[in-house]
């Protein structure tokens, strides 16, 4: 699509409107509180959204989706703690390499169809995560420790963490635009193809091994740099948190929220879900039913309402497929 | 050399448990091409289930038939309510479906049981053999194992229920213009899968202790041995639990536990792309559908 | 002239079943070829086999002078051979138009969107799809889903296109209809092979016709010569209804 013909549908500007005010309001009145809620509701989009690439338009379920997060986390963590390389190049060399990393376990399992592959992408998870906790340089179950010193470079941590939270929202700015160019573009129709039937899409000539493991690796990118900013602003990582299969399916259950397959369902899923989650965990009684909740809000959508948030709109006010994609 | 032969024999018996396990999730995977991702929580019910009937004064043992019964009728309600509005959609949907039932059982099993480790005490005596002995539970487990094995073998093929169901696993459509009424035969399957399932876990709760989340670790196993046996494929799915089993035998002498679920995904994911219809193909016959 | 489609001693087997046993047959360059038989006699098998769905068990396949046997589906319809299917597969959720930009995108040439969708457009309209261009795929009737199917086919810009069953299930207007678009295709220059039960349709359609019984070639000829043969008449005894041989309007 061209910059002059995709300037002119309503999306592009939406994402920009959602981006700046995500940069915005917390600047307001220095508002740290808000701040920490936003950055957590933009690592929630930036996970449902590139999820949406693979599960929302391919339509393979990724469960082990955290591992692009968590092992980008770790390479960026190692190396500014290890290495004292600066953020910016940890980050993007941490996005690199899952990536690769992901086209080759990508082309591995990616021979499996639906549920098969649902359970290997588990598998790559849990053995990524296993790896990790034996690894010695990476600090085994232990984990790494940033020393505060990690944020001499960036202004001391107070404004080190002002910075983290743009480049995070600018990732999450990058992630919905990444979708949007991808669903319009020839790839996404591939892609949207193989969602819906993967067999008739291979007698159409779609080239389907190709698609799908670029897919993967494309999906893997955004995510890994979101979790080495991520874990550098935490200034500590450890296995058990990195590779967390309830994140995962939250994202799931996110992108499902908010309508797979579209461009916007995803990440307003995210924000939603993101949002009901941190009002239910401050009362002490409903931390344990997190999962629970999640596990409902999935099953209803899955039976009754598959399409999502944005299905239901489309279905009710199919005019507003031109404006909320 | 005896050692690991003991090791060997003993992953033998235990794994012909995982297999009882993997004969539940194979059968519903073959007669109706669902993937039960609540299996692990239903054998997490079962490890439960016994416990409280054992602390209730229940002989484990004797336990186990209303085990067997309880697991059938919850697994009736699982189909009813997040199975059999699936069925015929897309398979994407009845593994979300599964998996968000599990996520409610276990995030309730969390909230009410913790993460605290349960035992059920059980003793046996053991068998004693050129000084090593092999614990009586284990045992047991094995020889249950084979029995209600063989009992679901003469059930799907020398009784009419049986011929409904693999009926319905070759072809509904065919089975329903034959009057059989394939809905109500989908559900008796699905219960009956859950039903194994409550079943082994109640028999490994015999040998191991357990926790609320133990389900995920056998879940795993269980996929495991039903792509090793073959979907669809209960007697192959006994076979490979054992082959299972003799794998842990000859591995964890050797190597920290927290490697076995590795070694178990690695095997899991060769086996998907190299061996799509299992290890055991003379066993083909024995398929459901 | 070397045929378009040269199909030498097919053979398929599927456990103890020869679904395809020796099958020999060609298509030539703007012929329209009829491929009939009883059910079960493995027209269906043998277009698996020719765009590769299914890998023959001996045998060869020819295209334009190219051996495509064996080859993937997806490089099959690059070299400009595309298919319908009798279960129709819609790509449900996708529209109209976007199920037939698959087509042009994956089909003969690597077209950009543009380029695919002008195409798509063309050939909707074509079809008689043009006003439902938005449409769900998945809201067509059963008559919008053949012709959609065929549509999508069509986009790839095959030069020889494999029909099947193209007419079962539509009613006399649509048949006629979709006999009509056939007849375009074919003065388009598309050479096509065809599947079909309808006797009275496909006789009157086709220029040569393929007889299939039990996996192999019955007999083969001008529509008259075939509906005169009596071993065709026979492997048709059992389902009389079918032949409509009377009236064949040839």
């Amino acid at each position: 699509m061209r910059p002059a013909e995709a300037l002119r549908r309503p999306t592009p500007w939406l994402i920009a409107a959602v981006v700046l005010a995500f940069a915005l309001v917390p600047l307001r009145g220095n508002n740290v509180g808000l701040r920490e809620e936003l950055l957590l509701a933009a690592v929630y989009v930036i996970l449902a959204t590139n999820l949406n690439v693979v599960l929302g338009y391919a339509g393979y379920v990724n469960f082990g989706n955290v591992v692009f997060f968590g092992l980008g986390g770790y390479l960026c963590v190692w190396l500014v703690s290890d290495h004292a390389w600066p953020l910016l190049a940890a980050a993007l060399s941490a996005g690199v390499f899952v990536s690769i990393v992901a086209l080759g376990f990508g082309l591995g399992i990616l021979r499996l169809r639906g549920a098969y592959f649902a359970l290997a992408t588990i598998g790559v998870n849990e053995g990524v995560k296993a790896f990790t906790a034996n690894f010695p340089p990476w600090g085994g179950s232990t984990g790494i420790y940033l020393s505060i010193a990690a944020y001499g470079p960036l202004g001391g941590p107070a404004n080190a963490l002002w910075t983290i939270y743009f480049l995070l929202v600018a990732v999450m700015g990058l992630s919905l635009a990444l979708s949007y160019a991808i669903r319009n573009s020839k790839f996404g129709l591939g892609l949207r193809a193989i969602g819906q039937n993967e067999d008739a899409a291979v007698v159409l000539g779609v080239p389907t091994r190709r698609y799908k493991a670029a897919a993967y690796s494309v999906s893997a990118f955004l995510p890994a740099v979101a979790g080495a900013l991520f874990f550098f602003k935490s200034a500590f990582i450890q296995p058990d948190d990195a590779y967390d299969l309830v994140l995962s399916t939250e994202a799931i259950v996110a992108v499902m929220l908010g309508g797979q397959g579209t461009v916007i369902g995803p990440a307003l899923g995210a924000f939603l879900y993101e949002e009901l989650r941190s009002t239910l965990l401050t009362t002490q009684a409903f931390s344990n039913f997190q999962l629970v909740i999640a596990g409902l809000l999935l099953l209803i959508i899955v039976q009754f309402v598959p399409g999502g948030l944005m299905g239901w709109i489309h279905r009710r006010w199919p005019r507003m497929k031109r404006v909320l994609e | 050399m005896l050692g690991i032969i003991a090791s060997i024999v003993d992953g033998v018996l235990v794994g012909s448990v995982y297999g009882l396990a993997a004969m539940g999730l194979t059968l519903i995977w073959g007669v109706m091409n669902v993937i039960n991702l609540t299996h692990g929580a239903m054998i997490v019910a079962g490890m439960f289930a016994l416990f409280y009937l054992t602390a209730l004064g229940v002989p484990a043992y004797a336990a186990l038939a209303p085990v067997l019964v309880g697991g059938f009728a919850i697994g009736v309600g699982v189909y009813w309510i997040a199975v059999h509005r699936m069925i015929g959609r897309p398979p994407l949907m009845s593994l979300l479906s599964t998996f968000a039932m599990n996520m409610v059982l276990i995030g309730l099993g969390t909230a009410v049981f913790g993460t605290v480790l349960f035992n059920v005490p059980v003793a046996l005596p053991g068998l004693s053999m050129r000084g090593y002995t092999f614990t009586g539970t284990h045992l047991m487990a094995a020889a249950l194992t084979a029995a209600m094995a063989a009992a679901l073998y003469l059930f799907l093929y020398r009784t009419r229920p049986g011929k409904a169901i693999r009926a319905v696993a070759s072809n509904r459509e065919a089975a329903e213009l034959n009057g059989i009424p394939t809905t109500q035969v989908l559900a008796f399957t699905f219960a009956l899968g859950v039903a194994l399932a409550c079943l082994s876990g109640a028999l490994i709760a015999t040998l191991f202790p357990f926790t609320v989340l133990s389900g995920a670790a056998y879940q795993l196993k269980s996929f495991v041995v039903t792509v090793l046996g073959g979907l669809g494929n209960p007697a192959g799915a006994l076979l490979g639990g054992v082959a299972l089993g003799l794998l842990e035998g000859l591995v964890t002498p050797f190597m920290p536990v927290s490697w076995t679920a590795v070694i178990e995904f690695v095997v899991f994911v060769i086996v998907l792309i190299a061996f799509p219809s299992g290890l055991f193909p003379f066993l083909r016959h024995a398929r459901v559908r | 002239m070397m045929p378009l489609l040269d199909v030498h001693e097919l053979g398929k087997r599927f456990g103890g079943v020869e679904a395809v046993a020796g099958l020999t047959f060609a298509v030539g360059e703007g012929e329209i070829v009829g491929l009939i038989g009883p059910n079960g006699a493995g027209k269906s098998t043998a277009f698996d086999l020719i765009n590769g769905v299914r890998l023959p068990d001996r045998g060869r396949i020819v295209f334009r002078g190219d051996d495509i046997t064996g080859m993937d589906p997806r490089y099959v319809v690059r070299r400009g051979l595309a298919r319908t299917h009798q279960i129709v597969q819609p790509l449900a959720t996708m529209s109209v138009l976007e199920n037939c930009m698959v087509g042009a995108c994956f089909g003969r040439a690597d077209l950009p969107l543009r380029a695919a969708e002008s195409i798509a457009r063309e050939t909707a309209d074509l079809v008689g799809l043009a006003d439902r261009l938005a449409e769900p795929a998945s809201q067509l009737t059963i008559a919008g889903k053949k012709r959609l199917e065929l549509a999508r086919a069509l986009c790839a810009q095959p030069s020889l296109l494999l029909l099947d069953e193209v007419l079962a299930g539509l009613n006399p207007t649509e048949i006629r209809r979709m006999i009509d678009v056939v007849r375009t295709l074919r003065d388009r220059g598309i050479s096509i092979l065809m599947i079909e039960h309808l006797m009275q349709a496909i006789m009157g359609l086709s220029d040569r016709i393929v007889v299939l019984s039990s996996g192999r070639k019955l007999a083969e000829g001008t529509p008259a010569d075939v509906a005169a043969n009596p071993a065709v008449i026979e492997a048709y005894l059992g389902n009389a209804s079918l032949a409509g041989f009377e009236s064949t309007g040839a």
